[in-house]
């Protein structure tokens, strides 16, 4: 079964990122929204952690990285920009939905 | 509504801080009269919900410690608790509370409701549920 | 693909709500349906129709009330939540002696057992907090 993994807050503010990272399985995906989509950028104190994530999707909302001044090219290799309707194929295409709040 | 789905509960937060700890803990309860497959999660500051001894009047709060060692007479008898979550806060099993159940299979003996797992553990737990609520 | 909504912080002070919506009017637009959208904690806070925000910024309430009657959604604000907060319809202002109720239209109150029917009814419930 597969988890489709949300954060939403930025890893600077809370651990809930890096909690999120400790307990994504190989095979899930994790989806960046909100401030979460901060620890998708490259160069930060926070981003060989998220470079890390082995056998790990990820995925960050494209309106909220807009919103906030971010554009593609600081994005860590790898990750996907959706937008919401992005967002609901990746809730529908996983088994479930686990929030990092 | 044949199928039984496996919840998850998962606590993440201190509790008095804010009402979330106490808010989950009501939709838990409510929960038991579904007879789905419940499980609870305490992780990160999540641990410190089931921490002994506490003592709320001088915060004018209700104490809601009670109600985690009711869990079982409502058939909620799978706490995990994350040992690496406790061990960054130099909480030991000792510091929380001893919840049990009755195991009615077994001639009604007590059983300890807690289970500590590790990081790896509590991330396959996590990836058996069908439902996981956040808090 | 049958989904629930968890919504658990209020209007503005967090982007859940917001969040929440957007997700909700794609799954719509995809043609999915929506079983509930459910309220808690703060989340009550979306159900109040005494909100005046600004003029040049969306109204959130407003947007719930209106995507609820384009698509007869389920919205649910949980009782126990809303009683502490003070959100009241008619029905619970009467029964608790308050002068007055202030449930915005297409929301409804309801105890916590929709949350966890909506688990169990829904194939997916993605929850939107802080």
């Amino acid at each position: 079964m597969t988890m489709l993994h949300t954060v939403n807050k930025s890893p600077f503010e809370k651990s809930s990122f890096e909690a999120c990272l400790n307990h994504a399985n190989t095979g899930s995906s994790i989806l960046m929204i909100e401030d979460g989509v901060y620890g998708a950028m490259k160069g930060s104190a926070f981003s060989e952690k998220v470079a890390a994530a082995n056998g790990v999707a990820l995925y960050i909302l494209g309106p909220d990285m807009q919103a906030r001044g971010i554009s593609e090219d600081r994005l860590i290799d790898g990750v996907k920009v959706v937008d919401y309707a992005g967002f609901v194929d990746l809730v529908t295409e996983h088994d479930k939905v686990q929030a990092w709040l | 509504m044949s199928e039984i789905k496996k919840f998850m509960y998962v606590n993440r937060r201190a509790p008095y801080g804010t009402i979330y700890a106490l808010e989950s803990l009501e939709v838990v309860l409510i929960s038991a009269a579904f007879d789905q497959d419940v499980s609870l999660a305490f992780l990160d500051d999540g641990v410190y919900q089931i921490m002994k001894n506490t003592k709320t009047d001088d915060i004018g709060m209700k104490n809601f410690s009670p109600v985690y060692n009711a869990l079982g007479d409502y058939d909620i008898t799978k706490l995990y608790i994350e040992q690496e979550s406790l061990d960054e806060r130099g909480l030991t099993l000792d510091d929380l509370m001893d919840i049990k159940y009755e195991d009615e299979d077994d001639d009604w003996a007590e059983k300890p409701s807690i289970k500590v797992v590790s990081r790896k553990e509590m991330a396959d737990v996590m990836d058996q549920q069908d439902v996981l609520m956040s808090f | 693909m049958k989904l629930s909504v968890l919504v658990n912080e209020g209007p503005y002070q967090h982007q859940a709500s917001d969040s929440a919506l957007q997700f909700t009017r794609a799954a719509l637009e995809k043609g999915h349906e929506i079983f509930r959208v459910f309220f808690y904690h703060d989340g009550v806070n979306n159900g109040t129709r005494f909100t005046v925000p600004p003029q040049d910024d969306r109204n959130l309430q407003e947007s719930w009330t209106t995507l609820q009657a384009e698509h007869e959604l389920d919205l649910v604000v949980c009782i126990a939540a809303a009683q502490r907060r003070g959100i009241l319809d008619e029905n619970e202002a009467e029964r608790q002696g308050k002068d007055g109720n202030n449930i915005a239209p297409g929301f409804r109150i309801s105890g916590l057992g929709q949350l966890v029917e909506a688990g169990i009814e829904s194939e997916r419930l993605v929850v939107f907090g802080d």
